[in-house]
């Protein structure tokens, strides 16, 4: 054996320094466990102060021993490269792995092993650990709010059937593709509005509102074999006579009870709530919110300088102020501006002042988008002879969009974020529910229980939309 | 000039459904106001506001105006902005330079707060640390002492207060030492264009940022002293802290929650710049003999900078708008104080509204304004 100086370890007598480094590593790591664990100090008859330190020491002097370059060892280079390349790498990659370990056992017993799972009363809830009975007890108010328990499985069944509806471009075929654009445009929102005004409230079909998706819809399809000469006027005025036709000519007031679903109670706004509320109006207000905020991007763009500064005015009023105080307009100040007997429910309230709020920020990234491209595609759209609307639709937006995925899949995900804010209206979703079960006088005490439960569920149905988006950035991703 | 139908009409069209729009929200806001006898107005903005504030930098009660109670609102918005921000840039660049980091341990816990913070929504957030989280803190009287003089307890965070003899030199001191420095650098970068030597600027910098404020104390005249807080007895079980600086739950949880929050914002937009530069752009710097230290400062900050201000800008702009959530923990912010209890005093729904929103807008625009300018300043400038 050569001679080995312990202040530079080397290859040359490797197995000295390995062993000796790894033992030093492994003891630091054994007394932060049993410390942190089971309560044993092993270093409890040194002094205070030495007895704190003396993991990190050894364990540094340890990973000092064993940075060791081109070993030869597998394992070892790998360790030496990820967590272990200086000295100052060394000490950070210790403090990391003891924070890990001393912070997992309170953790656990809190989560797990002292907390009370049985029982429904607060009774049960002894230990120092968390308190999921509260939890299990108030489930259905988190979920649905105050529906009625006997109604709930009305909101069950239209969340099962929207998505099973969703989720039908997974299985389109080939030929039926082409009119999946349209499907969730037009169709889908149009089906998941019924949906929710038909059956989870339970309100009439026909009403003024309907008339105008119908006639806005009919218009639609008619324009497809429209003249491209005349569809400028022609969408100027069709959808306001079909509406007028609709409403004053072909349905009357009787048609309102006939189109009433029987035996289904009427169940108002105000008691809908939860996790599911949060769901409709993030629902809701992505799909307004992503047309208005296209047809801004579109206007910011315009070579007409009126539409542009319009356009411009609008986005940068709502990026400008924050959203409780939109809420606050819309619950306050704007009944002010309606006519006295015109009543707008608070929930739709709530949806347009969040679809406007957002629709300015889809519209900033959707602009983005469409600078992005570069000049030519609108050349070359225009030299076949593509008018405005054509060279949008089919050259323009769909290699826009497909640029601001992240860009829009963020917006999204700020909105869902948003949507707590509704309690500023009145509305509580989950998180005014916990705020409302926090106070009630049986189960005082739970707050923690129950943000931890609702920044789980947060949680998940975030990062499962983040990893999602970014599934959809991959598969749209084209070289250019 | 051929003005063709087609041009002029999609304008028309839009000005004209915007000024019915307007035109129908007026109309009607004038006959609701005429119905409820409410008069239009911004006169009760001098009126006395007869309500108190729990938190307020300047001097505030029940006898000041409306108007006071706005400024109280505002400052304490701005002031949870400032601390906000600044926490958020420090802990926000240092995720942000971690995720970046070769060590697998260090860049995954910071990969793990950017994901775990930004993916809770940020009211839940202000909620846990305002509901769970500070209401497990010790009352007064259990509270022990960091460091002697802090008192972190269930009613706020206690910390000394300072107590200036002619602060305002001390400021005056201070002002002069800035300046100083900029003329220094503009003289420094001056004599390095022309002869080519370099002035220890920084050096200097330092120097004087200390020496200045020191000379006001040994010859301007200038005390400090601390008042540490107190426990005093009010009654057998109630306690206080007397003396020093009270800082109120409600601030420490949205400040906390906030910066948290936006520092993983701000991390990944470090992340981004970091990554946006190019590998070549460092190995040329190091090619022609700079050092390391050079090579960051010289090469690698000003073009990632480059890419990071802007999105920084727009979280910064975030944080100032997200800190209105305040209203929900009843910190009195200016949505809680002019918004909240105001309008529910006065009525007058549309001029608070309006002023709320004009005030935000003002704040956003300015910091936009301001940031556009740096923007400009240090974006590349081609010959």
């Amino acid at each position: 054996m050569s001679n080995i100086n312990f202040l530079k370890p080397d290859r040359t007598n490797l197995n000295t320094f390995l062993y000796l480094g790894s033992f030093l590593f492994f003891i630091s790591i054994l007394d932060v466990f049993l410390n942190s664990f089971f309560r044993l100090n092993l270093t409890g008859f040194l002094p205070n102060f030495l007895s704190f330190l003396l993991p990190l020491i050894l364990g540094f002097v340890g990973l000092y021993f064993i940075r060791i370059e081109y070993s030869g060892i597998k394992n070892l280079d790998l360790l030496n490269k990820h967590i272990n390349t200086n000295n100052f790498n060394a000490v950070l990659s210790l403090l990391i792995i003891f924070i890990i370990i001393k912070s997992l056992p309170p953790i656990l017993s809190w989560f797990v092993i002292d907390a009370s799972f049985a029982g429904d009363t607060k009774d049960v809830c002894t230990g120092s650990g968390a308190c999921w009975t509260y939890i299990k007890v108030w489930m259905r108010r988190f979920m649905y709010g105050m529906y009625p328990n006997a109604e709930q499985w009305r909101i069950n069944l239209s969340f099962v059937a929207l998505v099973l509806l969703g989720s039908v471009g997974y299985f389109a075929t080939d030929k039926f593709k082409k009119y999946l654009t349209l499907y969730y445009v037009v169709i889908y929102p149009l089906i998941a509005f019924l949906f929710i005004f038909f059956f989870i409230s339970g309100g009439p079909v026909f009403f003024d509102f309907s008339y105008g998706i119908i006639a806005a819809i009919l218009s639609i399809i008619i324009g497809f074999f429209i003249p491209s000469k005349f569809k400028f006027y022609y969408f100027l005025i069709i959808p306001l006579a079909l509406y007028v036709i609709l409403k004053y000519f072909l349905f009357f007031e009787e048609y309102i009870e006939l189109g009433k679903l029987d035996g289904l109670n009427w169940v108002e706004t105000g008691a809908w709530g939860g996790l599911s509320l949060t769901f409709i109006i993030s629902f809701f207000c992505l799909i307004f919110c992503f047309p208005i905020g296209m047809a801004f991007a579109l206007g910011r763009r315009s070579e007409f300088p009126l539409i542009r500064y319009i356009s411009v005015g609008f986005i940068e009023f709502w990026r400008g102020v924050p959203l409780i105080t939109v809420l606050f307009m819309s619950a306050v100040m704007f009944p002010m501006f309606l006519p006295e007997d015109f009543f707008i429910d608070k929930l739709v309230r709530a949806i347009i002042a969040i679809s406007l709020f957002e629709a300015a920020y889809v519209a900033e990234v959707i602009r983005g988008g469409l600078q992005a491209l570069p000049r030519g595609q609108y050349e070359a759209a225009k030299s076949l002879g593509m008018g405005y609307w054509k060279m949008h639709i089919f050259v323009i937006l769909p290699q826009a969009l497909k640029l601001v995925i992240p860009g829009i899949a963020n917006t999204f995900l700020a909105l869902v974020k948003d949507t707590p804010l509704i309690f500023v209206v009145g509305l509580l979703e989950i998180v005014g529910m916990l705020n409302l079960a926090k106070t009630n006088p049986k189960w005082l005490g739970f707050a923690m229980e129950g943000y931890v439960f609702a920044a789980i569920i947060f949680w998940i149905i975030c990062y499962a939309m983040s990893k999602y988006s970014y599934n959809l950035e991959q598969k749209y991703k084209t070289d250019r | 000039m051929n003005f063709k139908l087609k041009d002029i009409v999609p304008q028309l069209i839009t000005v004209l459904a915007v000024v019915l729009v307007f035109g129908f929200f007026t109309y009607n806001a004038q006959i609701n106001m005429e119905n409820r006898g409410i008069d239009f107005g911004y006169g009760f903005l001098s009126q006395e506001s007869s309500f108190d504030v729990q938190f307020s930098l300047i001097e505030y009660d029940g006898s000041h105006s409306y108007f006071r109670a706005y400024l109280v609102g505002l400052l304490n918005t701005i002031l949870v902005s400032v601390i906000g921000i600044i926490i958020a840039t420090i802990l926000g660049v240092i995720v942000g330079i971690a995720r970046l980091s070769p060590n697998y341990l260090i860049n995954k816990f910071a990969a793990f707060y950017v994901e775990f913070f930004r993916n809770i929504p940020l009211l839940l957030q202000i909620f846990f640390w305002y509901f769970a989280a500070l209401r497990a803190l010790p009352l007064p009287q259990d509270a022990e002492a960091m460091f002697g003089v802090f008192f972190l307890t269930i009613k706020g965070l206690y910390v000394p207060a300072f107590i200036w003899q002619n602060f305002n030199i001390f400021i005056y001191s201070i002002i002069a030492a800035i300046i100083a420095i900029i003329v220094i650098r503009a003289h420094a970068k001056k004599v390095q264009e022309n002869q080519g030597k370099q002035i220890p600027v920084f050096l200097i910098s330092i120097g004087l940022i200390f020496i200045l404020p020191l000379l006001s104390f040994l010859i301007g005249g200038v005390r400090l002293s601390f008042e540490v807080p107190v426990l005093k007895q009010l009654a057998t079980t109630s306690f206080i802290y007397e003396g020093g600086v009270s800082l109120p739950p409600e601030l420490i949880a949205l400040t906390l929650s906030l910066s948290l929050y936006t520092a993983t914002f701000i991390a990944e937009c470090v992340r981004a710049g970091i990554q946006g530069v190019g590998k070549g752009q460092k190995e040329a710097a190091a090619s022609i003999g700079l050092t390391p230290n050079q090579v960051l400062k010289l090469v690698i900050m000003p073009q990632a900078l480059r890419i990071i201000i802007p999105p920084t800008t727009n979280q910064y702009l975030n944080l100032t708008k997200n800190s209105s959530l305040a209203a929900a923990i009843a910190y009195p912010d200016l949505v809680l104080v002019f918004a909240g209890t105001a309008l529910m005093q006065t009525g007058k729904a549309i001029e608070i509204v309006s002023i709320t929103m004009f005030t935000y807008l003002t704040l956003s625009i300015s910091i936009s304004i301001l940031m556009n300018w740096y923007n400009k300043k240090i974006a590349i400038q081609e010959k």
